[in-house]
């Protein structure tokens, strides 16, 4: 399986031994009978995926499919277009996450609005976006946030710093998305056959599981919470598997070592004390309810989208495969652009941008 | 951005703790994760714990997996 780097890191070495991980892949090769499909829905398993060479370790008949967890990938456009409209004002510092800087918008990037002189920052923690407001008090700091679940009480953390410290020149331009409304929809869409999902570990960490619980309930799938490390995804799969030969369908915890049934009950009020939820449109994909996020009441005015700004009408490249990529529903091996037109120097669609992006992850992986 | 990384609580001051990641020390915010001590260890994300790592859960995870390779 290769090396796994040489770092000393507790909770991160012990989860690559390799002598497991061939006795895990042989419990797989023993216990699956029958051809399925698992969807893994974060950005950050197909990544680990893809490192840890997994595909090539299964049997032929378990395929592995890549989801929409990818929260840079599913930013609409619009919401691009109107961080960029906004940094054109005068007076305004946009800061946002590294990521999000390449995304094609409709006709212009961050970084190419950055590169004709507007004052865009890459910041790496929400802290550092109050920072920044304190540091220029007569400016209008705007952050463009984006992310799932993990992300966002961090950002309520900043937005209920903003009060406390009386920082009244940051605002949101909130772009954050829930991840159990995405699954919801792909199975209703019921355009892929997924036996069982392979549900993000971090999210979760912050969630729980009975968000997930329709999965099994509704939908009869069983799908296991997930880690990060080559025997975390194994044994997540080999959970999968056995329920599917058992025939059952329940929402199991993998990643113990984090991930609790009640999840983060800190973190989840701090969302809950900023915003409630409200439909979001995916990039690629389109408008899914409840998937989003809106200010309360009495945080509207940390709101960017309440700033008067033009905004051009959004428009996509017509080839981009982006959304059925995100969809399971191809790859970006069957997209047109990949390779040819598309790759990470000239990204046409935000899932080359991306680290977890699909088609950058198989770009970066391939010969 | 499902990033985490683990890291080992030295130092705590309010709310922020100093941890160790991989040798490299680093603050951050125990905003949403405030119930812990100097010694135990917190999953990171973009500056924040978002949770406890929990080395009981860990191990009884390898040992659970070792068991199960012995077996075949």
């Amino acid at each position: 399986m290769g090396g796994f780097g040489r770092r000393d890191m507790k909770f991160i070495d012990e989860f690559r031994n390799k002598e497991i991980a061939e006795g895990l892949i042989q419990r797989i090769q023993k216990t699956s009978t029958r051809p399925i499909q698992l969807m893994e829905v974060c950005g950050t398993h197909t990544v680990s995926i893809f490192r840890y060479g997994i595909r090539g370790l299964l049997p032929q008949h378990i395929r592995l499919l890549s989801g929409p967890g990818c929260p840079v990938c599913v930013t609409p456009n619009n919401d691009i277009d109107l961080a960029i409209a906004l940094s054109r004002q005068k007076d305004v510092i946009i800061v946002t996450f590294g990521d999000m800087m390449k995304v094609p918008g409709s006709t212009s990037s961050l970084q190419k609005e950055k590169a004709e002189g507007r004052d865009i920052r890459i910041i790496y923690s929400s802290l550092d976006a109050l920072n920044i407001a304190k540091e220029h008090l007569e400016k209008r700091v705007i952050f463009f946030a984006i992310g799932f679940e993990t992300t966002s009480p961090t950002i309520a953390v900043a937005i209920l710093r903003t009060r406390e410290e009386k920082t009244q020149n940051l605002f949101f331009l909130n772009s954050q998305k829930q991840i159990p409304p995405a699954i919801r929809a792909l199975l209703r869409s019921n355009q892929l056959k997924i036996d069982g999902f392979i549900l993000p570990g971090h999210v979760s960490t912050i969630i729980g599981i009975k968000p997930y619980q329709f999965i099994a309930k509704e939908f009869g799938r069983p799908a296991v919470v997930t880690g990060f490390e080559p025997l975390d995804i194994l044994q997540g799969i080999w959970m999968l598997i056995k329920q599917i030969e058992e025939n059952r369908a329940a929402i199991e915890i993998q990643y113990r070592r984090v991930v609790h049934e009640e999840g983060n009950p800190i973190a989840l009020s701090k969302i809950d004390e900023i915003f409630e939820k409200d439909e979001a449109f995916w990039r690629g994909i389109g408008m899914i309810p409840d998937s989003g996020y809106r200010f309360k009441e009495s945080f509207k005015e940390r709101d960017a989208r309440n700033f008067d700004v033009e905004v051009e009408p959004p428009k996509e490249h017509p080839e981009c495969l982006c959304g059925e990529v995100l969809q399971g529903i191809k790859t970006p091996l069957e997209c047109r652009l990949f390779k040819v037109l598309c790759h990470p120097e000239n990204p046409i669609g935000p899932c080359m941008v991306s680290i977890e992006g699909t088609c950058h992850t198989y770009f970066k992986f391939s010969d | 951005m499902c990033l985490g990384i683990p890291g080992k609580v030295v130092e705590i001051e309010k709310n922020v703790a100093r941890v160790d990641v991989g040798g490299i020390l680093r603050d951050i915010s125990i905003d949403l994760c405030p119930d812990v001590s100097i010694g135990e260890y917190v999953l990171i994300h973009t500056g924040f714990a978002i949770q406890k790592v929990d080395e009981e859960e860990a191990k009884e995870t390898l040992d659970l997996l070792r068991k199960m390779v012995e077996a075949i």
